[in-house]
């Protein structure tokens, strides 16, 4: 078979269970967890690797995968239907002599060792669905090149308070890294992996081999890959990103990355017509604002119907506010329904989740996000409904 | 599931009082309703439908159009075996260009031959509705009609041109006229057409024989005492779209939400191409109410009673009142606007105030900076 040279093939981790986003990844991956009123996690890498150039992507899946590749589909939302290379979805398969599930994030590409060398490329990029962020690879690969490099992890300077939470290094003056850490207890740097790796493929080749052969490896390329390839003097490289960067996976670091786009100068512009955010749209009509709306500081998606108050939330397609009610710091998902006189405030109402008419999800007083799980309903009782007419 | 039906949305002579606003495009691609076209409504039913195959018989100033259908997937037309055919006029020489719809139809005769499907929709764009077709073909097969029209009841008043039908007791067309007859009925003709293949194609050959080229005033208007042609009676939204009132007035419909409703979910989805605008951004001081948002807009200022095209800016201090601003277009700071409909990319400074009337709104034409 021939294929045309790719010079620089992705390969993005998206099998991720997402286990700290609790009821939101019961039955869908981490990556295709919706964001920003109208996307899904993953959308932002698959974006950044078409904007960047780069035209072949791997898309490993594992976990709950029903969901993400219903999204994925053929690739077409990105513009990766093509007859050379595009998407290819990855899961874990069977061979003759067993086969197993990915083991780790090195793992799962080692498993695809074939998959890469059918293509032959002479760069590989690493990447994962589970982040938020706007970047051009083709400038990472640029100073890749230019270092003369084995392998460059991008980093982002991260609030030293954060840091253990990270992959940590230190690098010197030229951004050779020198020292790397996963997770430390006392970190001696606040550059955090962006866990954005740019290999040159032989090196990649023979690192995931050797790792496989080492029964000691949790194949991990954070725990395992790099810091091999640290102490045996390889040229590793860091790329600063000093742009917006978020990882979500929590509730609360998935509520606040949707509150940050509410700003009046979002720091991640989603309407940039440079770096559009690509994904499978639902084709439903304009939104609706009734008389009774009032909609301040908020994102509202297409297909929704608001006849209550929304102020600092977000709306995902199709979901529908009715008179009365007031949604305040939140995020509703895609077909989302709030009766009337209901009060949402900093909460996450899960796809299809129905708010019935006078009930009240979260509060201003509480340190949680409240999370009403996809197509859950919740109503008053006849209880409250005896207590209200009282 | 799979109609033994073939689409056609027929463009050619199609009439427009549109003015400005079809003056760089056809009837077909004037966009309506936030982020539609007129055209997605009829290929979007026949779709929904389950009309496996749809030609558009294209004939001027296409060029919008093409650039809206592309390859037919956002309809999930681009199929393998049939889906989106785009048939702009074939002809021998220019004087053929003026010759009606049943020359350009015998020209494609080909499109109609090469299928097995045994019935034939033929549609024009701008009637703004949402019909299931399977219906309509059910009721003309178990009618004995030869031909079905989809027809709808309006009130005395309502605005855009459409014929006038008047049925006798059994639901069959005795008399059809044009928009400016004085039939007094108050059904008017979708100018949606049902019929076998075969009648069409003995149709047009046997008119064009007799010198007669239009397909509804020569081929079926003449021969109602001849065929058995058939009112479908539409129970749903429509809007005939084809003058600037009626522009107007069946946009501002949309603000009824039982109409936004019906008109865009019963009883299919309506589709139009897509353009991977972000979710609308509202800022602290928005000043929204009755009013039909689509995506990518940026909104500081107020807006009530009006539709904005996907990527409007409404600056802070602006007010858009009762008015329509296609896609892209800027409203600066402190710009008002009442009754006024802008084509795309209108950019209005700051300051500026423009102010049409319900009846005679305000048009800015396309790229326009007032």
């Amino acid at each position: 078979m021939c294929m045309r040279k790719n010079e620089c093939i992705a390969m993005l981790l998206a099998g991720g269970e997402g286990r700290r986003l609790g009821v939101l990844t019961k039955d869908l991956a981490k990556p295709a967890v919706p964001f920003g009123g109208k996307y899904r996690i993953i959308d932002f890498t698959l974006s950044n690797c078409v904007h960047s150039g780069i035209e072949t992507v791997g898309v490993l899946t594992q976990y709950q995968p029903l969901m993400l590749t219903r999204h994925l589909g053929i690739g077409s939302p990105w513009g990766l239907d093509r007859r050379e290379g595009g998407m290819h979805v990855l899961p874990p398969y069977v061979r003759q002599k067993g086969g197993t599930w990915y083991k780790g994030t090195a793992n799962a590409i080692y498993q695809n060792l074939g998959f890469l060398e059918s293509y032959d490329p002479e760069y590989v990029l690493i990447i994962s669905g589970d982040h938020i962020y706007k970047m051009d690879y083709d400038l990472l690969l640029e100073a890749h090149k230019k270092n003369n490099a084995d392998a460059t992890i991008a980093v982002i300077s991260v609030p030293w308070a954060d840091a253990s939470r990270f992959g940590i290094m230190k690098v010197n003056e030229e951004g050779r890294i020198v020292e790397f850490a996963e997770k430390p207890k006392k970190p001696t740097s606040n550059l955090a992996s962006m866990g954005v790796y740019m290999f040159n493929w032989s090196v990649l080749k023979e690192s995931l081999i050797r790792d496989e052969a080492n029964a000691q490896s949790s194949n991990d390329f954070g725990k395992d890959i790099i810091p091999t390839l640290l102490a045996e003097d390889a040229r590793l490289f860091s790329y600063q990103f000093n742009d917006y960067w978020k990882d979500v996976g929590t509730i609360d670091s998935l509520w606040e990355a949707n509150m940050d786009l509410l700003e009046e100068r979002p720091s991640l512009q989603l309407n940039d017509r440079s770096w559009r955010i690509f994904t499978a749209n639902p084709n439903q009509p304009a939104h609706y604002v009734a008389p009774s709306a009032k909609v301040q500081s908020s994102l509202i998606n297409e297909g929704c119907v608001v006849e209550g108050a929304i102020n600092r939330s977000v709306l995902f397609n199709g979901a529908r506010v009715g008179e009365g009610s007031l949604v305040e710091d939140s995020i509703l998902l895609p077909g989302a329904v709030v009766g009337r006189n209901a009060k949402i405030i900093r909460a996450i109402v899960g796809e299809g989740a129905v708010v019935g008419d006078g009930c009240q999800v979260g509060s201003f007083d509480s340190e949680d996000i409240a999370v009403v799980g996809s197509g859950e309903t919740i109503a008053l009782t006849t209880e409250d409904k005896e207590a209200e007419t009282v | 599931m799979k109609l033994p039906m073939m689409g056609v949305i027929n463009l050619i002579h199609e009439a427009d009082e549109m003015e400005a606003l079809t003056g760089n495009r056809c009837l077909a691609s004037v966009p309506f309703g936030g982020r539609y076209r007129l055209i997605d409504f009829a290929l979007s039913s026949m779709v929904n439908s389950g009309i496996p195959n749809v030609a558009v018989f294209a004939h001027r100033k296409f060029r919008s159009l093409m650039d809206h259908l592309g390859s037919g997937s956002n309809w999930d037309l681009h199929r393998k075996m049939s889906g989106l055919f785009l048939l702009p006029p074939s002809m021998e020489d220019q004087t053929d260009f003026g010759k009606g719809d049943l020359y350009h139809f015998y020209r494609h005769r080909d499109y109609f031959t090469r299928t097995p499907l045994e019935y034939v929709v033929i549609s024009r764009s701008h009637m703004v509705c949402n019909v299931d077709f399977a219906k309509v073909l059910d009721q003309h097969r178990e009618s004995g009609a030869e031909v079905t029209v989809v027809c709808k009841r309006t009130p005395e008043g309502t605005p855009g041109l459409a014929r006038k039908a008047k049925l006798d007791d059994s639901g069959r067309i005795v008399e059809m006229q044009d928009h400016f007859g004085r039939l007094d009925s108050d059904i008017v003709s979708m100018e949606m057409y049902v019929l076998s293949k075969e009648l069409l194609l003995d149709l047009v050959e046997t008119s064009l024989a007799q010198g007669r080229d239009h397909f509804v005033r020569h081929a079926i208007l003449t021969r109602l005492h001849q065929l058995n042609v058939r009112a479908y009676m539409h129970e749903g939204v429509l809007g005939v779209v084809n003058n600037i009132a009626a522009y107007y007035q069946h946009s501002m419909e949309l603000l009824r939400p039982e109409v936004w409703r019906e008109l865009f979910f019963k009883p299919g989805s309506i589709y139009t191409k897509v353009k991977d605008e972000p979710p609308t951004h509202y800022r602290s001081g928005a000043d929204v109410s009755n009013s039909l948002i689509a995506n990518g807009c940026d909104i500081e200022g107020a807006v009530t009673g009006s539709i904005l095209f996907r990527g409007v800016k409404v600056a802070k201090g602006a007010v858009v009142r009762n008015s329509i601003v296609m896609q892209n277009g800027i409203i600066g700071e402190n710009g008002v606007l009442e009754n006024c409909i802008l084509d795309k990319e209108v950019e209005i400074r700051p300051q500026v105030q423009l102010r049409g009337s319900s009846e005679v709104p305000f048009i800015a034409l396309k790229r326009k900076v007032i």
